[in-house]
């Protein structure tokens, strides 16, 4: 029995919650400021029959990667926490793995290892006369690069959720005779949907604004509209019209995913401490899953990586520039840890909001965070060059305004982590510490912010590891020679020395790792 | 203990980030600072010598050409660039458009060709690069090829090209159709090639590689990127180039070029740098080093190269070039984009 007064944010929450959403939302004011200008051209070039059937073929896409992703994060983050699968803990590393991969560069490694004449086409011409593969290129290549590296978003949220479940309501329904099946069907996914949800948003709408895959695969997306409007005409109403359709897609896919948010509870109430489940014994059954888990680490990491190994050994024969690759990680570890820490600081209002105080207001605000996530990062990029140069001078291309790009376009990444962890604390706890007279700062510091800090790192971690990969908005608000892995890899790539982008490739793998291990330990059952 | 080790690391970020952030900013005595679309590997040494020669210091941000021109269109005025290299002259073209470069003095203009420069003296060329047909030797002969690029919308070339229609090269080519033939024939030769279904690419050497790897025949690119190619590969590299004769579009000859901001400060040292651009050094290392033709200092192409004198090139003012959003218009018509 809540009060209404126990159920009004706090004040500072709110403030707070508003003070993240305006920068975090000035693509939005750009986006209209440009369409504005011209608004006649900016609806011409909405109403063009290719801008629909660019839509419908990006929106195609992005439907066909989500399920994908959910059909291979739904399996296997159960194997891994559910079950006696063999050498559970090493697989729950290596299926996390392919998150460090940057899109653009799994997509150029899928096409050197699958693509015509590539490396394992060679492998299979000599002994087995293979001509052909089939093709990498187009909608089945840009559904499967992007399905493999996007997947992991699905898998944390989901096995973060499954790892903290009750097992009681299992055991209940199972004591009631129901198979095992109809168990997960009627009783687990239902309490997974809403981590399948925040999982699967983050997959459509990343795969929305990619733009480094689809145009290494060959697939015409609406994002290459967009870059082509600026990089064709330099036609900046006509990419900005078209933004602004993206926005509202946007709308749509968040929309969708609300619904998956049904109203109950995640936390416990009952008393005592969550119980670990029994884990299901695979039996017989333990070779396919260990088949799944082979295949899915084969074409996600194995291939990748063994590609950027091969490449790395012969760039070192080259004598690479190790000085230049040392610091760009350096650039690379300080922006995106910046990044991180700043960004789970602006996350926690808002995270806060919606997780606790849900209103139309909490609901406005942590939608709009999602802007500069949907967009692609060239029109964030420009966003912030408009702005920085008209309003905030001193700071355009330094270091604090490249850590502010950051936070715009990867908010959603760190306030869906918080929001979840929230959602699993009780707030009878925050409630009972509220009516002995605490004011509710020092609930949020004593009672919500410990419970919820597992919430806090995995955000943080999050947006360090999409941070250290970003590529189109460091080129053009980095300070001047500050260079990241990321530019270092686009330096070499952009002239066409493949090889000599491959150590980069790998240190940047390498330096994910830490967070990675973070996101990987936590509710580790 | 891992909070206090997270704290240390949080603390440590943060002070690192303060220090760079608290940077000193000084506008007018700084360096002279650059935006390039051409690449670190390209410029970063002439940059070097530059400096060394001058005493001067250079800043360059490396960038895709045309964001870079985004870029600069967005930050108008307030612009740190003071001059900008570019790729292409479409580039230059636009930011010409806007008003954003500054007129540059008659010497720095009459050291190239009046070909190849703007008519407006805002900008000028630091190399030429020429458009071709490449082709793969084992799959096409010389004598099925075409003498207009025009002939490539027959149907015996269905499945055969390859091509780039937002790469920033080919666009000027559309444009000079356009201007040689007129909106109709440029229209015509576009849907003809949409019709033979062509392997769309995002830039040349993709193309240059899948020519080589036999999964194209032809493909339209510059010449540049097969004369580095046959450079490394030697003679028995399987791409060649084709230079449609008789003033055919599909010889343009197109160039990267510089232009100076009117909002920079530092006029005379952009003068300086675009003047160095054009010593007999700075050419050679564009010959040399690229495969594009020089454009001052009387310095002689690569001698593998078909010379510029013998490429029978459109008659065009490449300042006309600048007209994209044209172009762009009607490679979207034609269903190419």
């Amino acid at each position: 029995m809540t009060t209404a007064a126990l159920r009004r944010p706090p004040r500072g929450l709110v403030v707070g919650a508003v003070a993240v959403a305006i920068p975090v939302a000035l693509p939005l004011a750009y986006l209209a400021y440009v369409v504005a200008q011209d608004a006649s051209l900016a609806w011409d070039t909405i109403w063009r029959d290719q801008t629909l059937r660019l839509l419908l073929r990006s929106s195609a896409l992005a439907a066909a990667v989500t399920l994908g992703a959910v059909a291979v994060a739904l399996p296997l983050s159960w194997l891994v926490t559910r079950t006696d699968l063999p050498g559970r803990r090493v697989w729950t590393v290596l299926v996390t793995l392919p998150l460090v991969i940057p899109s653009y560069i799994g997509a150029y490694l899928m096409v050197s290892a699958l693509g015509p004449h590539g490396l394992v086409q060679d492998l299979l011409a000599e002994p087995f006369g293979v001509q052909r593969l089939p093709s990498i290129y187009g909608f089945f290549g840009a559904w499967l690069v992007l399905t493999l590296f996007t997947y992991p978003l699905v898998l944390l949220t989901v096995r973060a959720t499954l790892a903290r479940l009750d097992p009681q309501l299992e055991e209940a329904a199972r004591g009631m005779g129901r198979s095992g099946w109809s168990t997960y069907r009627t009783v687990v996914l239902p309490q997974l949907m809403p981590a399948i949800g925040a999982g699967g948003l983050l997959v459509a709408l990343y795969v929305l604004s990619d733009f480094g895959a689809v145009s290494i695969l060959r697939f015409d997306s609406f994002t290459r509209a967009i870059y082509a409007s600026y990089r064709a005409s330099f036609d900046r109403i006509g990419a900005a019209s078209l933004a602004a359709l993206l926005v509202a897609l946007m709308f749509v896919v968040l929309w969708l995913e609300g619904r998956t948010r049904r109203r109950f509870a995640y936390y416990r109430t009952a008393p005592g401490a969550a119980r670990r489940p029994q884990p299901v014994r695979l039996g017989r059954w333990r070779w396919p899953a260990l088949a799944f888990c082979a295949t899915v680490t084969l074409l996600a990491l194995v291939v990748p990586v063994s590609v950027l190994v091969y490449w790395s050994l012969q760039s070192v024969a080259g004598d690479p520039n190790w000085s230049e690759i040392s610091s760009a990680a350096v650039d690379s570890v300080t922006a995106a840890g910046l990044a991180a820490v700043i960004g789970a600081v602006c996350a926690m209002p808002v995270a806060m909001l919606a997780a606790r105080y849900p209103s139309r207001l909490a609901a406005v605000i942590e939608r709009v965070t999602f802007t500069g996530y949907a967009l692609p990062h060239i029109v964030v990029a420009l966003t912030l060059v408009f702005f920085g140069t008209r309003v905030a001078l001193p700071l355009y291309q330094t270091l604090a305004m490249l850590v502010f790009a950051f936070v715009v376009l990867l908010l959603p990444l760190a306030v869906g982590a918080m929001r979840a962890s929230l959602l699993q604390v009780s707030p009878r706890l925050e409630e009972a510490a509220r009516s002995v007279g605490r004011g509710p700062l020092a609930v949020l510091r004593t009672i919500t912010a410990p419970l919820a800090a597992g919430g806090v790192a995995a955000g943080a971690a999050l947006v360090f590891l999409t941070a250290v990969k970003e590529l189109p908005a460091t080129l053009v608000l980095a300070p001047i020679g500050f260079e990241t892995l990321s530019t270092e890899i686009w330096t070499a790539t952009s002239v066409g020395f493949y090889e000599r982008g491959a150590i980069p490739s790998l240190v940047l793998l390498l330096i994910s790792a830490p967070p990675l291990y973070l996101l990987t330990t936590r509710h580790q059952p | 203990m891992p909070r206090k080790a997270a704290l240390l690391f949080v603390t440590a970020l943060c002070s690192l980030g303060l220090a760079s952030c608290g940077g000193s900013d000084d506008s007018s005595s700084g360096p002279l600072t650059v935006y390039s679309g051409r690449s670190e590997e390209l410029i970063g040494p002439l940059v070097s010598r530059y400096e060394a020669s001058s005493g001067n210091d250079v800043e360059v941000r490396y960038g895709d050409t045309s964001e870079l021109a985004s870029t600069i269109l967005e930050e108008g005025d307030n612009s740190p660039a003071d001059l900008f290299f570019s790729q292409d002259a479409g580039a230059l073209g636009a930011l010409e458009k806007e008003g954003l470069l500054t007129e540059l003095p008659a010497d720095l203009v009459d050291d190239v060709d009046r070909r190849y420069r703007s008519r407006a003296g805002r900008w000028v060329p630091t190399s030429a690069r020429a458009r071709v047909v490449a082709y793969n030797r084992d799959r096409v002969k010389r004598s099925e090829l075409p003498r207009s690029i025009l002939g490539f919308t027959d149907e015996r070339w269905k499945g055969r090209i390859g091509w780039a229609p937002t790469n920033g090269s080919f666009q000027a080519f559309v444009t000079a159709l356009r201007l040689l033939r007129g909106e109709g024939g440029a229209r015509d030769w576009l849907e003809g090639i949409v019709a033979n279904d062509p392997e769309v690419f995002d830039d040349n050497e993709p193309i240059r590689d899948a020519l080589a790897k036999g999964e194209l025949d032809v493909g339209f690119i510059n010449h540049y990127y097969v004369a580095q190619a046959r450079a490394e590969e030697g003679a028995d590299y399987p791409v060649e180039v084709y230079f449609p004769p008789g003033g055919d579009p599909g010889s343009l000859v197109n160039v990267a070029g510089i232009g100076i901001l009117e909002s920079s400060d530092k006029q005379e040292e952009a003068e300086r740098f675009t003047q160095f651009m054009h010593s007999r050094e700075a050419q050679e290392h564009f010959a040399r080093d690229v495969k594009e033709y020089p454009v001052a200092a009387g310095v002689a192409a690569d001698r593998r190269l078909v010379p510029l004198e013998r490429i029978q090139q459109p008659s065009l003012d490449l300042s006309n070039l600048d007209d994209l959003r044209g172009t762009l218009t009607l490679i979207r018509e034609s269903g190419a984009l």
